[in-house]
Order: C-alpha cells, then sequence, then structure tokens
C-alpha cells in the first residue's frame, strides 16, 4: 500500500518534473530534481504524514483504550512506571523507524520517477542517474534524515500524549485520535519548514 | 493502617465526597456498602493514590499518601492490590501473562517458580486450562477472577477490591469471597471491600461502612448495622438482603 502510493508521488513529480524542465530545455536534470525533491522534502514529509495517519493513530487509541479500560491504572498500581512500558518502546520505534521508512520512500519513489521519465518519456538511463550523482550532495541526504529523525520523535509525543490524556469512552478515544493526527500533521509541516530554514 | 481524614472531591459541578473519614486498622477487612454512583469506588482510587482529594488527606502507615513522590509511591503501591470493577486485564496479554505480570516486572523469581505461583493463583479462582486464553476469549466472569488472582499473586499487603462479585453467578460469588476470606486469614492483609452482595459481604468483613449521599452514614459491626434504627441504613439493608426482606413480609404477613 505504501510502495504503491510512493511509486505514484515519484512517477507524478517525473511527470511534473519533465514538462516544467522542458520548457527550459534542461530535462536532463529530472534525475537531480526527482531526487532533491524526494530526500530533501518530500521523502520526510510524506513518509511523516503516512506514518502519522497508519501508526500514530494506532498508539493514540491503543494508549487511549489502555487508559479508558484502567490497564494503565493497573500498571501505576503494580508500583511499576506505565511510560516505561507504553511510551518508551514507541518513542524509540518511532525514532528508528521514520529514517528508515523515508529511505524507502526515497529510492521508491526516485524508482517512480525513472519509469515516467526514462521508461515513458524518453531521457536516458544514464542521464537520469548520472546527473543524480553529481547533484546530489552528502549533505541533502543527511538533511533528510534529522528531518525524519525529528518527525519521528514528533508523531510518538504527540500520539502517546493524547493517547495518555484521553477523555472519557469511546468518543474520548474516537476524538484523541483525530486529534493527535491532526496536530502531528500540522507540526510536522511547520517543524518542516523550520528546519529546511535551519538547514540551509 | 488506612486513614482517610475529610476527603472531599467534585467532578465538575457534581460533589461526590463531602467530608469522608474512615479508618480501617491492619488486619481488617472493612466493606463499603452504599447506593451506586454514591462515591465508592472513588473512595478506592483516593486510598490508592489514582485520584486526588480537592480537600483532605488519606494515610497509609501514618504517610499522606498525596505527600508521596516517585520512588516513595511506587513503593506503597507495590504493598497494594487492586481488583478493578472491570479487571483491567492487559488486553495483550493471556491469562498467564497477566497472572505473572507483576512476578516478572517487581520480583527476582526465576521463570519456574513464577510458573508454579501463577498456576497456584489460577487453580485456587478456579482457572486452570485457561492460561492461554486472552481477555477477549474469556468470560466476564474469568476476567474478574483472573484479575483477583493477579491482584494477590504478590501477596500484598493492603487489598482494596472494588466489586469483586459484581456480575459473577452465585456458585462463583460465594467462592470469590470465601477466596478473598482465606487469603486473608493466611495473609492477614488490610482490606477494603465495596461490594453489594451484603450477605456474603457480611461474613467476609469485620467492620462495614455505609456511604450516603457523600458521607459515611454508618460505620461498625456488620451484626451493629443490622441493628441500626437509621431510616436510610434500614431501608438499604432491607432492600439489599432479599432474605431479611423476605422474612419481614413473612412475619407482617403472620401477624396480619
Amino acid at each position: 500500500m505504501k510502495c504503491k502510493n510512493v511509486i505514484s508521488a515519484g512517477m507524478v513529480l517525473g511527470l511534473q518534473g519533465f514538462y516544467t524542465l522542458n520548457r527550459f530545455g534542461s530535462t536532463a536534470l529530472l534525475g537531480p530534481m526527482v531526487a532533491l525533491s524526494l530526500i530533501k522534502e518530500l521523502g520526510p514529509v510524506l513518509s511523516a504524514l503516512m506514518v502519522t495517519g497508519r501508526a500514530g493513530s494506532a498508539m493514540t487509541a491503543e494508549i487511549g483504550i489502555m487508559r479508558i479500560t484502567e490497564q494503565i491504572d493497573a500498571i501505576e498500581l503494580m508500583g511499576l512506571n506505565p511510560f516505561r512500558y507504553l511510551v518508551v518502546p514507541r518513542f524509540l520505534a518511532g525514532i528508528l523507524a521514520m529514517p528508515l521508512l523515508t529511505a524507502i520512500f526515497d529510492v521508491v519513489g526516485i524508482f517512480g520517477g525513472y519509469l515516467v521519465g526514462v521508461k515513458l518519456l524518453g531521457i536516458g538511463e544514464g542521464t537520469y542517474f548520472g546527473e543524480m550523482a553529481n547533484y546530489v550532495r552528502i549533505q541533502d541526504i543527511t538533511e533528510g534524515i534529522y528531518k525524519s529523525v525529528s518527525f519521528g520523535v514528533l508523531i510518538s509525543w504527540v500520539s502517546c500524549y493524547k493517547g495518555y490524556h484521553v477523555g472519557f469512552g469511546a468518543e474520548g478515544v474516537s476524538k484523541a485520535t483525530t486529534q493527535a493526527v491532526v496536530l502531528s500533521s500540522v507540526l510536522i509541516l511547520f517543524w518542516d519548514y523550520v528546519l529546511t530554514s535551519a538547514l540551509f | 493502617m488506612i486513614e482517610m481524614e475529610n476527603l472531599y472531591k467534585s467532578f465538575e459541578d457534581l460533589e461526590v465526597l463531602k467530608g469522608v473519614s474512615l479508618q480501617v486498622k491492619r488486619g481488617e477487612i472493612l466493606g463499603l456498602i452504599g447506593g451506586s454512583g454514591h462515591g465508592k469506588t472513588v473512595i478506592l482510587k483516593h486510598v490508592a493514590g489514582l485520584m486526588r482529594p480537592d480537600r483532605g488527606h488519606v494515610y497509609i502507615d501514618g504517610k499522606d499518601v498525596y505527600g508521596l513522590r516517585g520512588g516513595e509511591l511506587q513503593e506503597l503501591r507495590s504493598r497494594l492490590g487492586f481488583l478493578f470493577q472491570s479487571g483491567a486485564l492487559f488486553s495483550s496479554l493471556t491469562v498467564f501473562d497477566n497472572v505473572a505480570f507483576p512476578l516478572r516486572e517487581k520480583t527476582r523469581l526465576g521463570e519456574e517458580e513464577i510458573r508454579e505461583k501463577v498456576i497456584t493463583a489460577l487453580e485456587q479462582v478456579g482457572l486452570r486450562g485457561a492460561e492461554d486464553k486472552y481477555p477477549a476469549q474469556i468470560s466476564g466472569g474469568m476476567i474478574k477472577r483472573t484479575a483477583l488472582a493477579r491482584s494477590v499473586v504478590r501477596n500484598p499487603e493492603i487489598m482494596l477490591f472494588d466489586e469483586p462479585t459484581t456480575g459473577l453467578d452465585p456458585v462463583i460469588a460465594h467462592t470469590i469471597l470465601d477466596l478473598v476470606k482465606s487469603i486473608h486469614k493466611d495473609l492477614g492483609f488490610t482490606g477494603i471491600i465495596v461490594s453489594h452482595e451484603l450477605l456474603r459481604v457480611f461474613q467476609t468483613v469485620q467492620k462495614v461502612a455505609m456511604l450516603h449521599d457523600g458521607v459515611i452514614l454508618f460505620v461498625g459491626t456488620p451484626e451493629e448495622i443490622m441493628a441500626s434504627r437509621d431510616p436510610v441504613v434500614q431501608q438499604f439493608i432491607t432492600e439489599a438482603l432479599p432474605l431479611r426482606n423476605f422474612r419481614q413480609e413473612e412475619q407482617l404477613g403472620r401477624k396480619e
């Protein structure tokens, strides 16, 4: 499912990029354009938004249900710290999984751009990848990694917080889940701007 | 051992506790009775430190529960067993793992010893054979019995039971209260039982307190509450004890 979405994103990027670059007679730069857009911006942001929708909402709902069914109270009453069992593993998972998923997103997206640019629109394979190697710097890749790690922190933090401080009953869980997804998405976009301006 | 001093608690505009003061001595079980929605569970949650009162204090062994921080509070809670009304089992763990959880996390016992203790606890509540089932696969009564096994498996000094028999058939309910009685005999824990099963609870506890409209209306032995002349206490006892109700009606019938 995720791969299908990602490959479509890469293909659209390839298509739009080709027609735009064609106006300036620079279609040879399609490879770097697709790669840089994905590595620096679309990869981290779109994968973070996808993870928010799939994993963030699940985190909030799961912790929220544990809260309303008194499972968190039960952990506390055993003299244990619920954060250790519920929040820390999800936080670590977010930090580890986000850069990995972003890397997959980037690779699959670049492949989508390749399908459209090379196979459909006739740019040379060597041009697509060769120019990419010339223009993409290691700093661009680390920038993408920084972004994805910080998005991982953000998604886990917001989702766990909203689940932990859920309201009452099923309605409370549904509200918390919606709020977690909306707040995470808004914060991802805002934080993306802050990081982009700070890292350039 | 447990001392509640002038507890007040409101939820938005609803004042639930209006100055509750109660004492439970070491080794004693107190039966907390009263109508639904009068705040019995709220009192238990205050004792466990899960809720903070608007005013008032709860002391356990002379220590103010709300004055304890971090490690101290965890230490106190390690000595406490709480049976939730809903059971509060971990839905992602099997019956066995639910009961083993506090042993694995709070003791240094080996897996073999844990297994023995868990199996014994499950046998006591009649759940041998259901070890590998998940909470979603068992009935409400089995959930409650698993929760009981989990709350007593570490032999706590203080036990708080929130309606341990609600939703169970009379035979199981009887077994559960018998079990509470026998564990109390073996371990001598200090406890509070919130329940509507007055007849059986009166046979289990040493002291009864009745909560009505946010205050403690009566504290005394089961015999004393049965003999109480307070009209509210009288009415509650009569309504809650069908046998006594039946006998009274029978006597009235004879007189007529």
